[in-house]
């Protein structure tokens, strides 16, 4: 075996081959502190042969699961509920508000506390930062506070896991593309796990769908998102608690994107597909034109939709399973939540690349369509 | 979430699902017809359940 000789790799590809499993822990207070404390209320419910609140046990989980979809400022993996001591680190904020303001997270105290930094002060709720008063009070009217928002800047978790997957993706391929290079065309190390899908991308994605003439410009772009989201993917599945790709904003900027890019590097067929269809009566067009306009904006908020929901949904049905372990508090409740979860987690590393290929794929179709050559006259469209 | 909330989600949940499931179903098949073309129908396949799922979805969250 190759992989044997190499003991250190053999430890770092196996480290990284349980961490999906690893991740069942993330839901649930992932301590062995909390665990423990899980164990000690299982006796206690089993002495007294009724389940301890479990309605309590529900509202955490879901708050739990709540919090993990959102945004979040400072990282922390867990939190202990006796001490409210959070495990973790925090984030550098970043606010616009008359000049750059810079502090870190940890002044929050995780949101339970009023910030104070150059004679301002500032509030975290539900991950929202508002200017108040020394008080902290927040003018609440329909639910909603009315307090000012300063432009929020601030490196978050997903910031964090995008940098972080930035700087990954930067070393990766730069070393593969060095490695050609110095080895005369063959790839070398993690390359060669990435030369094969790199290759996949070009001749089964780019290629059929744009054509053998164009696809070259759009290679780029079709390579950084695909191994753009699927490494956020990933990365959502271990136990760091990422959830980057489960949330609106980037996916809506990846869509934009490729609107933008499917617009600008549009023919004139395309144009002339929308606003004045060929082949059909002159009624019609006027018919058509709307609704092909449409067309093209629901095109990438389609895109936008359909990776945000699966992450999601992945995620939620995935904590609330190993969320079931802590209302069950049962061995057979636990072993069953636990090879749920794994049977789960490892459909959840199929869906995190189905996604990224559906979405490159997608993309790759649009330009294609923005790039398609006259044909004849009545083409069937 | 009131009922016909609920009720809605199913019926978009149950009409997604007949739509992928026909895809599918005719996708196998195809395969089976033709082994030799299973790349090209399970690329069409994807574009496909895609499309539908993303409908689904926008249906589910609106």
């Amino acid at each position: 075996m190759v992989i044997s000789k190499k003991p250190l790799h053999f430890i770092a590809a196996l480290l990284v081959a349980f961490m999906p499993l690893v991740s069942s822990a993330n839901p649930s207070n992932d301590s062995t502190a909390v665990e423990a404390h899980a164990v000690a209320k299982t006796e206690e419910a089993s002495h007294e042969g009724v389940h301890a609140e479990p309605k309590d046990e529900k509202a955490k989980i879901k708050e739990f699961i709540n919090h993990h979809l959102l945004d979040s400022h400072s990282f922390y993996f867990n939190a202990d509920e006796e001490s409210g001591k959070h495990f973790g680190f925090s984030l550098p904020i970043i606010l616009w508000d008359n000049g750059f303001q810079f502090f870190s997270s940890s002044k929050f105290h995780n949101g339970e506390e009023v910030a104070e930094h150059n004679g301002n002060f500032y509030v975290l709720h539900h991950e929202k930062i508002y200017k108040t008063d020394a008080s902290g009070k927040l003018n609440e009217e329909h639910g909603h506070p009315t307090n000012v928002r300063p432009l929020d800047f601030s490196i978050t978790k997903s910031v964090l896991g995008i940098l972080l997957i930035a700087l990954l993706m930067f070393l990766v391929f730069t070393s593969l593309a060095k490695s050609y290079a110095k080895n005369g065309g063959i790839a070398k190390g993690i390359g060669r796990i990435f030369e094969p899908i790199v290759l996949y991308v070009r001749d089964d994605i780019a290629i059929p769908n744009i054509g053998e003439k164009k696809y070259k410009k759009y290679m780029s772009y079709l390579l950084t998102i695909f191994f753009f989201i699927l490494f956020l993917n990933i990365l959502g599945l271990t136990p760091f608690g990422f959830n980057v790709t489960g949330n609106f904003t980037i996916t809506a900027s990846l869509a934009i994107l490729t609107y933008l890019i499917t617009t600008f590097t549009a023919n004139k067929n395309y144009w002339g597909h929308i606003f004045w269809m060929p082949g059909v009566p002159t009624p019609m067009k006027f018919i058509l034109a709307p609704i092909e306009l449409l067309g093209t904006i629901i095109k990438p908020f389609s895109l936008m939709i359909r990776l945000y929901a699966n992450m999601v949904a992945g995620h939620v049905v995935l904590m609330s399973i190993i969320g079931l372990m802590f209302i069950f508090k049962s061995w057979i409740g636990s072993s069953l939540s636990f090879g749920l979860a794994f049977a789960l987690s490892i459909l959840e590393i199929l869906v995190a690349f189905l996604q990224a290929y559906i979405f490159t794929m997608l993309s790759a179709l649009y330009f294609g369509a923005g790039n398609e050559e006259h044909h004849h006259e009545d083409a069937h469209h | 979430m009131q009922i016909p909330e609920i009720v809605g989600a199913g019926l978009i949940v149950i009409g997604a699902g007949l739509g992928i499931g026909k895809i599918g179903g005719s996708a196998m098949d195809a395969i089976a017809r033709q082994p030799e073309a299973s790349g090209k129908i399970q690329t069409a396949m994807l574009i496909a359940a895609a499309l539908i799922e993303g409908i689904g979805f926008a249906a589910l969250f609106a």
